[in-house]
């Protein structure tokens, strides 16, 4: 993507494109067929812009658009929405996240708009961690909407120009729909059918919990193909760096979802200099997850290891020379 | 009762029997309703419902059942309240990320929905709960439901 494409500052939206349900970087490089790299953004516990700024220039030319989440783990930090704001001003291509454990379906429609009106191109809906694993165990969880309900409410928003209660919307929300999927977590054999049931809420791409285990990908991905979801969305595997078997083990044993195998544990307790093996195991599971049918990319969460990024994705290949737009980048020489 | 919960899940496609008999049962009693006035009806049908749901599907009295479409597992019981479920957050034991101790209530779905006559229904998206309807009674708005879709009433 060139700056020519700009209408006026960075930080406008790209011209509308036939086909294109967004105006935003992360579909054109998605519906380009480019190998799509996305990473996660950790919101910081300020109120200081450059906070934010800061955090996304370590992934400058490494990444296709960066996920600000929403109160991730259920702790509080800055607003996805006021996170993604920022960013878009600069020109980036932030995914908006929206959790529904803290917002009935009232304060998220308004999120959505006022959103799209500053410009942001891409949301993912989830429906968040339970409020007891976080710093506020003894909030109120809201849970209103499901990650599917949410979906579907926000294609409705675009798609029909009308709030969940049948009420107009003057000027729809230019969003391209993301959600999550987790296929190394039970029932395994309902995970592939509750994609397609994403699918059809509106979910186009996906961006999944952290895979260790490539088989179960491997099944998750076949089985999709069988059922003939791999054509309708664009699927990020979700990737991270582990910096020792003991965060690995802790992670296994606490964060529910995640599952990591033996073998990788094993590996990173060999491992002289565990942290750069993890990045590493990273690595590999990059090159591994792109030689799978209908993946379109990864998604890197690279939690405390934000500065590993750019190196992980160097040398995992995957860009192929290609450098992701980034703020500057056209006083660059090489930038596409 | 959560062994009772976990009973009806095992029993779902036998209860899926049962409900298909009673369904229209309830339907052919619509005259009667009417008669006696719904108004009047809510509180003890309710009232029934709540304890025959309750003990066996730890009912919530959302107002808007959907046992038929979630193998029989009832979706309230969610810490999460999802009723397209099951989050990614689900242990590898088959249980449920915010009460270790519960095996989630969409892994009992699944597998609930897999032995039910109708094992496709639990591939329909879910619309959200409408609060306006909790604690009111699910089979007395079936069968307005029903009658309205053939007589063209008005659904309140």
């Amino acid at each position: 993507m060139t700056g020519a494409q700009f209408e006026q500052n960075p930080g406008g939206p790209l011209l509308p494109k036939e086909g294109h349900v967004s105006r935003g970087r992360l579909e054109r490089v998605l519906r380009s067929g480019k190998f799509a790299v996305t990473a996660e953004l950790a919101p910081p516990d300020s109120a200081m812009a450059d906070d934010v700024y800061e955090r996304a220039r370590m992934f400058d030319g490494y990444v296709d658009g960066m996920n600000a989440t929403d109160g991730s783990g259920a702790h509080c930090h800055m607003s996805s929405v006021a996170m993604c704001a920022l960013l878009t001003n600069v020109g980036y291509s932030p995914v908006l996240q929206i959790s529904c454990r803290d917002k009935n379906r009232i304060a998220i429609q308004g999120d959505v708009l006022g959103a799209a009106a500053l410009g942001v191109s891409n949301v993912l809906c989830l429906s968040g961690d339970g409020v007891q694993v976080g710093d506020h165990p003894e909030a109120k969880p809201v849970f209103d909407l499901d990650s599917m309900s949410l979906l579907e409410t926000i294609r409705i928003m675009r798609d029909e120009a009308r709030f969940l209660s049948g009420r107009p919307i003057t000027t729809p929300p230019e969003m391209f729909l993301g959600a999550a999927e987790n296929p190394s977590a039970p029932p395994f054999d309902m995970r592939p059918h509750r994609l397609a049931k994403k699918i059809a809420a509106g979910a186009q791409f996906i961006q999944t919990q952290y895979v260790f285990d490539i088989e179960h990908l491997r099944q998750f991905m076949a089985r999709s193909r069988d059922l003939g979801l791999l054509e309708k969305v664009f699927i990020l595997p979700g990737v991270g760096p582990l910096a020792s078997a003991r965060t690995a083990l802790w992670i296994r044993n606490n964060v529910p979802g995640i599952h990591i195998p033996d073998a990788i544990i094993k590996r990173l307790e060999g491992a002289s200099e565990p942290k750069q093996e993890g990045r590493r195991i990273c690595v590999e599971l990059i090159q591994q997850i792109s030689e799978i049918e209908g993946v379109s990319g990864v998604h890197i969460m690279a939690y405390r290891q934000e500065e590993a990024v750019g190196e992980i994705v160097q040398q995992s290949g995957v860009l192929d020379g290609r450098v992701p737009w980034y703020p500057g980048c056209e006083l660059q020489s090489n930038s596409a | 009762m959560y062994k009772f919960r976990q009973w009806s899940v095992t029993n779902s496609r036998r209860l899926e029997a049962v409900y298909r008999k009673f369904e229209p049962l309830l339907i052919r009693l619509h005259p009667l309703f009417k008669l006696l006035g719904y108004g009047r009806l809510e509180k003890p049908v309710r009232i029934v419902e709540k304890a025959v749901k309750g003990l066996m599907f730890d009912c919530q009295m959302c107002g808007k059942c959907a046992l038929s479409s979630t193998g029989m597992s009832c979706p309230m019981n969610c810490p999460k309240s999802i009723r397209n479920g099951p989050c990614g957050g689900v242990r590898m034991d088959g249980h449920c990320e915010v009460i270790p101790q519960m095996r989630c209530v969409w892994v009992e779905a699944w597998r609930g929905s897999q032995q039910m006559r109708d094992n496709q229904a639990i591939q329909q998206v879910q619309i959200p709960v409408n609060n306006l309807l909790k604690g009111s009674s699910s089979w007395l708005r079936v069968v307005r439901h029903e009658y309205a879709a053939h007589e063209g009433e008005r659904i309140q």
